[in-house]
C-alpha cells in the first residue's frame, strides 16, 4: 500500500522543499546585510508587476522548460545528463550556421531552420556520451561534464577563428538577416495606443516552448518508446528480458534530451541576440536539473518550475541592478532547490510519511 | 626544448599536480567508503575562497587553511546528510554543492570586499611559500641531478609536501589499520560490516569528512600557494579532473599519484605553450585547454584499461534481513 | 533448572500497517537444535532479525540465559553471544577468509596482530568442529558451500554460542547440507544453541529436537520434533490440509520443438557458465532442469529468452534461431513462439513501478494490437488486463495498482497470466514458486500442467527438487554447466539426483562429501587455468 495519497507525493513535497529553499536563501540574504522582505518585494515588482517584467520572465523561463525537459527525458530512462550546458552551447551553432548561411525569406521558415538545427546539433553532442555509456559503461555524468568542458572550448575556437567578421574583436559571429527575426511578444501583443512588454526578449519560441512540454508527455506516457523509456528506467534487468535494447534506449533517449537542451537556443540565439555570442546559455543548462527536479520529471510540472525559475532569474537581475546582492544569488537558490527537491527529498518525505500514516490510523 | 625548460615544465607539472591530488585522495577515501562524491570541485573552490579571505583578513595563511578546511567540512556535512542519513542521490548532492560552492563564493566575496567576487591579492605573508630543502643552493650547479634537486624538488610550499607524503599514508592506512579494513570494507559490502556489529553510518561519515579535510587542504593550495587570491570559479574543473584521475587511479593510492601528475603534466604543457605548432598545422589553443577534458573522456571509455570501481558506490545502505 | 538459552516473551513488531510479529513468545534450551518452520512472509525473518538487533521490537521481552536483555544493534547481538548466518552471506567478495572473520572483532589499531591472532584461532576452530578452510583464499574463489563455512566461523570465533541460522540450505547440494547438518549436530554436542528457520519440511524432521510453526505473523505451535509428523506440521503452516502432490496424467509427447545443440554460454565477466549442452523437449512434455544455483540454469534460460548471448544452435519448431548480434532480443523469441516465466519476477518479469496493466503487455507492448495510431491502446490493454487478471484470480483485481503492491504469489500470476495466454509453443518457467505461498503454488503448478496437456512444450528450471519430481516428465540434471545426465522422475530418488547435482555419475567410494570437494577444487583448479591463459 502507498504510504502517502499522490497529491501529496507530486504537490506538498516539492512545495515544502520550495520554501526550505526559500527560508535558507533568505538567511543568506539576512546574512549579507540586506532585507530579504524588501528584496522579494522587488523581485516581484521588477518580474510579475509589468508586462515587460513577465517579458523577461517568459523568456527565462522558456530556456528553462527546454533544458527542464532535456533532464526529465534523461531522469525518465534513469541518466542523469548534466550536459545540458554543453548541448545548448552546440545548439546555438547549429541556430547560428543555419541563419547564416541559408538565406531564408521568412521568420517562419528560419524557425523551422533554426528547429532542425539546434536539435541536431544538440543531440550530436549528446550522442557521444551517450554512445560511451550504452557501449562502454563510461558513467555519463562525468562525460557529460566533461563535454560541456569541451564545448566550451570548441565554441571558442569556431567564434574567434571561423564565424567572427573580419576586423571585428568580439568573439561573436555576424548579425543574423533580419528575414530570421523572430516576432517578438511586443510585435504579437501590442496595439496602437496601448505598448506592450517594451523592450522585453520573450519571443514566438515560447509557445515552441510549450509544444515541447505538450509533445514530451505524449512521447512519454502515450506511446511505446515512452513506454520502453520508463521500462528501461525502471529496471534494465526487465527492459533486457522483454526485448528492449538498454544500448538503443540509452541512446534515443540521450539524442531527445539533447535535441530538447539545444533547442534553447533557439530562444537565446535567434529569438534575442540575433547573432552567436560565446556565452549565450548563461547556465541555462544547469538550471534545468532544478527545473527537473521540482517538476518532478513531469511536463507539467516543468512548466510551473521553469515560470518560477524565469521569476527568480528576472527578479534576480532587478536585485542586481538595484542592491548590493550580485546575480550569483539565483545559482544559491538553484542549488537549494537542487539539494532539497533532489538529495535530500527523504528529509521531507519520512516526516510526512509519518504523519500521514498516524492520520490513517486515527481514523481507522 | 632543452634540459631546463624540461626541469621547468616539470616543476610547473608537480604545482599543477598537488591540488589534483589532494582532491583525488579525498575522493579516494569517499569512494572507497561507497559514498560517490562529484562535489570535490565544490568544497576546493569554497574552501579556496575562505582560505583566501580569512589569510587576507588575519594576516595568518595557517588559519586561512583552518578556514578553508571548515568550509569544505561544512559542505562534506551536507554531502554525509544527503548521502548517508537521509540516503539520497549523491550525484545530484554532488550537483547540488558545486552550485552552492559556486553561487555563496561569490555572494559572499562581494559582500566583504566588493571587488567583482574576488578576494584582493594576497601578500606575501598570507600565502604559503616556496620553502627551500637543504642544500638546495649547494648542489644547484651538479649537472643533472643539481637543477633536478634544487629545482623540481626544492622551493614548493608545503602544502606540496604534505600532498605527497598523504599518498604513502592513505596507502598505510588503508592496507594496515582496522579503519582501512573496514573501510574498505564499507564501499565493498556495507551489510557485512553492520553484522559484523560495526556502524555503517559512523564509517561512512568518517570517510566523507576526510574527503572534506583533504579538499579542503587542495582549495587553499589553490589560492593562497599557487595563486594569490580567489578568483570566481578558479577550480575551472579541477574537482571533475580529480575524479577522473580516480578512476584512472582505480582507486588506489600510489596509481593515484601517477594519475594526477600526468593529468598535471597536460595542464602544464597546455599553460606553457600557446598555440603549438606542427609543421604547416597549428594545434590551437584552445585545443591544448580542453585536452584534460578529452583524455578523461577517452579513460572514462576504458580505452586504457578497465577500472572496476568498490561495488556498493554510489548505493545508499538500506538495512535488510 | 537450567535457564532457557534464548526466552522471548510477547513479541510484536509492525511494518506500517502490516503486522510481521504477533505477541510471540519461544523459549529455547541450550545445546538443542530448534526449529522455525513457516511459509514465505510469515514473520520468521522478521523475528530473526530483532533477536539480532536489526528492528526493534513494538513490545515484548527477550531473555538470554535467563537475564534480560536489550538488542538495540548487531553489536549487542554479538556481546550476548549470538551469531547469525544470513541467507545472503554477509561476506566482503574480494576479502580473504581471515580478513572477513576479523572484520569488527579486530584486536586494536593494527591488523597484523589481529590476523595472526586469527590465524591460530581458526586452527584450532578448524580442528575442533571439522570446519577446515584456507585462510588467505579470497572469499570469492570459495564455493557457496566454503562461504557458508566462513559464516559460522565469524560467529565461532566471536565466541558465539546461540547460532541462528536462515534457510541455510538453500543454496547447497544435498550432500552439502547433509555435512552442514554435520557440523550443526557436532556444534550442538559441543553446547551450542541452534535456530534453524527454514521452509523444508525434511530438514525439521531430519535434525531438530523442537519446531514452532509460523503463520502470518503468528506462532501457531510449538511441539517436539519427534512427536509430530510432515503432513501435521504442513496443516498447521497453511492452516488447512494441503496436497503436496500434483494432479496429472501421464504426458504424450509429439513433435520435437525445441532442440539444443553444443549450446555455450560465456558470462560477462569470462567464465564460461554453459559448457555444450544438448538437450530436446517435445510438445506436451515438461522437461525440468534441475540443480544448485549457479550451475548454468539461469545462463541456460537468458539465451534461450534472448537476453544472453550464446554460440552453438537453437532451433524451435526446426528453425534456427540466432544466438548473438541481431534477431537475438526477446523480442525476436516472442515472434518464435517463446514465452518465458523468468527466474526472478522483481528483477525480469515485471517493472515493479508499473500498474498491473501495463506489466500486463511487457514484453508484447510492441504488438500492433495494443496500438491505437501513433499511440499505445491504454484503455484498451486496461481491459485486457482486467479480463486476465479475473482469469487467473490475482487479488485484489484491480489493474490500476502497481506490481510492487501485489503479494510474491499474485505478482508470479500477473507474469503467468501475461506469458501463458500468448499460447506460445515453448513455455521457458524458471523458479516458478520461489516466494510463492502455498495456496498460490497449487495454481501455478496447476497452470503449468494444463498448458502441458495442451500439447505445448515446456521447459522447467527449479532448484527445488522436490518441485522438479513432481512436475516433470523427464529430468535433467546441470552441473557446472554441463548436462550431468537425464532420469526419469519415477525412476529416480533425491540420492541419485543429489549426487549428479554435485558433479558425480557414479556411486563414490570414498565419503560424498569429500568427492564433492574434490571436484570443487578440480572445477577451480581448471577456471584460473583458463584465467591465466
Amino acid at each position: 500500500m502507498d504510504k502517502m495519497p499522490q497529491w501529496a507525493d507530486i504537490v506538498l513535497i516539492p512545495l515544502i522543499s520550495l520554501i526550505l529553499a526559500a527560508v535558507l536563501s533568505a538567511l543568506v540574504i539576512l546574512a549579507i546585510g540586506e532585507n530579504p522582505v524588501a528584496a522579494f518585494k522587488l523581485m516581484v515588482e521588477g518580474a510579475l508587476m509589468r508586462s515587460a517584467g513577465w517579458g523577461y520572465t517568459l523568456y527565462y523561463a522558456t530556456n528553462f522548460m527546454f533544458t527542464g525537459l532535456a533532464v526529465a527525458v534523461a531522469f525518465h530512462a534513469r541518466m542523469f545528463n548534466i550536459g545540458g550546458e554543453g548541448q545548448a552551447m552546440l545548439g546555438g551553432l547549429g541556430v547560428a550556421l543555419v541563419a547564416l548561411y541559408i538565406p531564408w525569406p521568412h521568420w517562419s521558415l528560419a524557425i523551422l531552420g533554426a528547429t532542425a538545427g539546434a536539435a541536431l546539433f544538440g543531440a550530436a553532442w549528446a550522442y557521444i556520451p551517450a554512445l560511451l555509456q550504452a557501449k562502454r559503461g563510461s558513467h555519463i555524468v562525468i562525460t557529460t561534464i566533461m563535454f560541456n568542458f569541451i564545448a566550451a572550448g570548441l565554441l571558442n575556437y569556431v567564434l574567434v577563428n571561423v564565424l567572427r567578421p573580419k576586423g571585428s574583436m568580439d568573439p561573436a559571429s555576424a548579425n543574423f538577416p533580419d528575414a530570421t527575426k523572430l516576432p517578438t511578444f511586443r510585435d504579437m501583443f501590442s496595439t496602437a495606443d496601448n505598448i506592450m512588454f517594451r523592450g522585453a526578449p520573450a519571443n514566438v519560441t515560447f509557445f515552441l516552448a510549450i509544444a515541447a512540454c505538450v509533445l514530451v508527455w505524449y512521447l512519454i506516457w502515450r506511446t511505446r518508446l515512452g513506454y520502453e523509456i520508463r521500462a528501461f528506467g525502471f529496471s534494465e534487468s526487465a527492459a533486457r528480458y522483454a526485448g528492449i535494447s538498454p544500448v538503443r534506449i540509452t541512446v534515443i533517449a540521450m539524442l531527445i534530451s539533447g535535441a530538447l537542451a539545444g533547442l534553447m537556443s533557439v530562444n537565446t540565439t535567434m529569438g534575442e541576440s540575433e547573432r552567436l555570442v560565446m556565452n549565450s546559455t548563461e547556465g541555462a543548462g544547469f538550471i534545468g536539473i532544478a527545473v527537473a527536479l521540482m517538476g518532478r520529471s513531469h511536463p507539467f510540472g516543468v512548466f510551473l518550475a521553469a515560470i518560477l525559475f524565469g521569476f527568480l532569474y528576472q527578479g534576480g537581475a532587478e536585485l542586481a541592478l538595484w542592491t548590493n546582492i550580485p546575480r550569483e544569488l539565483i545559482v544559491v537558490i538553484q542549488a537549494l532547490v537542487i539539494l532539497f527537491t533532489g538529495a535530500l527529498d527523504n528529509m521531507v518525505r519520512m516526516p510526512l510519511e509519518k504523519l500521514f500514516l498516524a492520520l490513517r490510523r486515527r481514523n481507522v | 626544448m632543452d634540459f631546463l625548460t624540461i626541469i621547468q615544465v616539470l616543476d610547473s607539472t608537480v604545482r599543477l599536480a598537488t591540488p589534483l591530488l589532494l582532491a583525488c585522495l579525498a575522493g579516494l577515501y569517499s569512494e572507497r567508503a561507497g559514498i560517490f562524491d562529484i562535489g570535490l570541485e565544490g568544497k576546493m573552490l569554497a574552501a579556496a575562497f575562505f582560505s583566501a579571505a580569512v589569510a587576507y583578513a588575519t594576516g595568518s595563511v595557517w588559519l586561512g587553511l583552518l578556514a578553508g578546511i571548515a568550509s569544505s567540512l561544512v559542505l562534506s556535512i551536507i554531502h554525509g546528510l544527503a548521502s548517508i542519513t537521509f540516503r539520497g542521490n549523491q550525484l545530484i548532492s554532488g550537483v547540488a554543492i558545486n552550485f552552492l560552492a559556486a553561487g555563496i563564493t561569490v555572494l559572499v566575496a562581494q559582500d566583504w570586499f566588493q571587488q567583482g567576487g574576488r578576494t584582493p591579492s594576497l601578500p606575501r605573508e598570507a600565502r604559503f611559500n616556496p620553502i627551500d630543502l637543504p642544500l638546495s643552493e649547494t648542489v644547484a650547479d651538479v649537472p643533472i641531478l643539481g637543477p633536478i634537486y634544487s629545482e623540481l624538488i626544492s622551493g614548493h610550499s608545503i602544502l606540496v609536501y604534505i600532498a605527497v607524503l598523504a599518498v604513502p599514508l592513505t596507502w598505510w592506512v588503508l592496507y594496515r589499520t582496522r579503519f582501512g579494513l573496514r573501510l574498505r570494507a564499507v564501499g565493498e559490502n556495507p551489510a557485512a560490516v553492520d553484522t559484523a556489529g560495526v556502524s555503517v553510518i559512523g564509517l561512512r561519515y568518517a570517510a566523507v569528512m576526510i574527503c572534506g579535510v583533504l579538499c579542503g587542504i587542495a582549495g587553499a593550495y589553490l589560492a593562497t600557494a599557487l595563486q594569490a587570491g580567489f578568483v570566481k570559479d578558479m577550480t575551472a574543473g579541477r574537482g571533475f579532473i580529480a575524479l577522473a584521475a580516480l578512476i584512472f587511479a582505480k582507486w588506489r593510492p600510489w596509481y593515484a599519484l601517477w594519475s594526477t601528475l600526468l593529468f598535471g603534466f597536460l595542464q602544464a604543457i597546455a599553460l606553457r605553450y600557446q598555440n603549438i605548432e606542427l609543421g604547416n598545422f597549428v594545434i590551437p589553443v584552445q585545443f591544448m585547454d580542453v585536452l584534460p577534458y578529452i583524455l578523461t573522456v577517452v579513460i572514462l571509455a576504458g580505452f586504457v584499461g578497465r577500472a572496476i570501481p568498490p561495488r556498493a558506490g554510489g548505493e545508499p545502505y538500506v538495512k535488510e534481513r | 533448572m537450567t535457564a532457557p538459552a534464548i526466552e522471548l516473551k510477547g513479541i510484536s513488531k509492525a511494518f506500517g500497517p502490516v503486522q510481521a510479529n504477533k505477541d510471540i513468545s519461544i523459549s529455547v534450551m541450550p545445546g538443542t537444535i530448534h526449529g522455525i518452520i513457516g511459509e514465505n512472509g510469515a514473520g520468521k525473518s522478521t523475528l530473526m532479525s530483532i533477536l539480532y538487533g536489526f528492528y526493534k521490537a513494538d513490545k515484548g521481552e527477550i531473555f538470554i540465559k535467563g537475564t534480560k536483555t536489550q538488542i538495540p544493534d548487531s553489536q549487542a547481538a554479538i556481546a550476548v553471544g549470538i551469531g547469525m548466518v544470513f541467507q545472503h552471506f554477509k561476506l566482503v567478495e574480494n576479502f580473504s577468509v581471515l580478513e572477513n572473520i576479523i572484520l569488527g572483532a579486530e584486536e586494536g589499531v593494527l591488523l597484523r596482530p589481529s590476523l595472526a591472532k586469527a590465524r591460530k584461532e581458526l586452527a584450532h576452530l578448524a580442528k575442533e568442529y571439522e570446519l577446515n578452510i584456507d585462510p588467505d583464499a579470497l572469499i570469492e574463489n570459495l564455493s557457496v558451500g566454503h562461504q557458508q563455512r566462513v559464516e559460522i566461523l565469524k560467529a565461532l570465533y566471536r565466541r558465539a554460542d546461540i547460532l541462528i541460522l536462515d534457510e541455510p540450505t538453500g543454496v547447497l547440494t544435498p550432500a552439502e547440507a547433509d555435512q552442514l547438518f554435520r557440523i550443526l549436530d557436532r556444534l550442538r554436542d559441543e553446547g551450542k544453541t541452534i535456530i534453524l528457520i527454514t521452509h523444508k519440511l525434511r530438514e525439521i524432521m531430519d535434525i531438530t529436537d523442537t519446531v514452532s510453526v509460523m503463520r502470518r505473523g503468528e506462532m501457531t505451535a510449538t511441539v517436539k520434533t519427534s512427536e509430530t509428523s510432515p503432513e501435521a506440521l504442513a496443516e498447521l503452516m497453511v492452516g488447512r490440509k494441503v496436497l503436496l502432490r500434483v494432479d496429472k496424467v501421464p504426458a504424450t509427447p509429439g513433435k520435437t520443438v525445441l532442440e539444443i545443440k553444443g549450446l555455450r554460454v560465456i558470462d560477462d565477466k569470462g567464465v564460461e557458465r554453459v559448457k555444450g549442452i544438448d538437450l530436446t523437449v517435445r510438445a506436451g512434455e515438461i522437461l525440468g532442469i534441475a540443480g544448485v544455483a549457479g550451475n548454468g540454469q539461469s545462463e541456460l534460460l537468458e539465451v534461450l529468452g534472448g537476453f544472453a548471448e550464446g554460440t552453438g544452435s537453437i532451433r524451435v519448431n526446426g528453425v534456427a534461431l540466432p544466438l548473438s548480434g541481431k534477431g537475438a532480443d526477446g523480442q525476436a523469441r516472442r515472434h518464435a513462439g517463446i514465452a518465458h516465466v523468468p527466474e526472478d519476477r522483481q528483477r525480469e518479469g515485471l517493472i515493479m513501478d508499473y500498474t498491473a496493466w501495463e506489466n500486463i503487455v511487457f514484453g508484447y507492448h510492441l504488438d500492433p494490437e495494443y496500438q491505437s495510431g501513433l499511440l499505445m491502446d491504454n484503455t484498451g490493454i486496461q481491459t485486457l488486463a482486467q479480463e486476465k487478471m479475473d482469469r487467473f484470480d490475482v487479488r485484489p483485481p484491480h489493474p490500476k495498482l502497481a506490481a510492487k503492491n501485489f503479494s510474491g504469489g499474485n505478482q508470479q500470476k500477473i507474469v503467468l497470466a501475461r506469458e501463458i495466454e500468448r499460447n506460445p509453443d515453448l513455455l521457458l518457467v524458471g523458479q516458478p514458486t520461489r516466494g510463492v505461498d502455498i495456496g498460490a503454488i497449487e495454481f501455478i503448478h496447476q497452470q503449468i500442467v494444463n498448458l502441458r496437456d495442451q500439447g505445448k512444450a515446456i521447459l522447467l528450471v527449479s532448484v527445488e527438487l522436490e518441485e522438479i519430481l513432481s512436475l516433470a516428465d523427464r529430468v535433467a540434471v546441470m552441473f557446472d554447466g554441463h548436462i550431468m545426465g537425464e532420469r526419469a522422475p519415477d525412476q529416480t530418488d533425491e540420492t541419485e539426483l543429489g549426487l549428479l547435482m554435485a558433479g558425480i555419475t557414479e556411486m563414490p567410494d570414498k565419503p560424498i562429501i569429500q568427492a564433492i570437494d574434490e571436484q570443487f577444487d578440480h572445477q577451480q583448479k581448471e577456471r584460473e587455468g583458463e584465467q591465466n591463459g
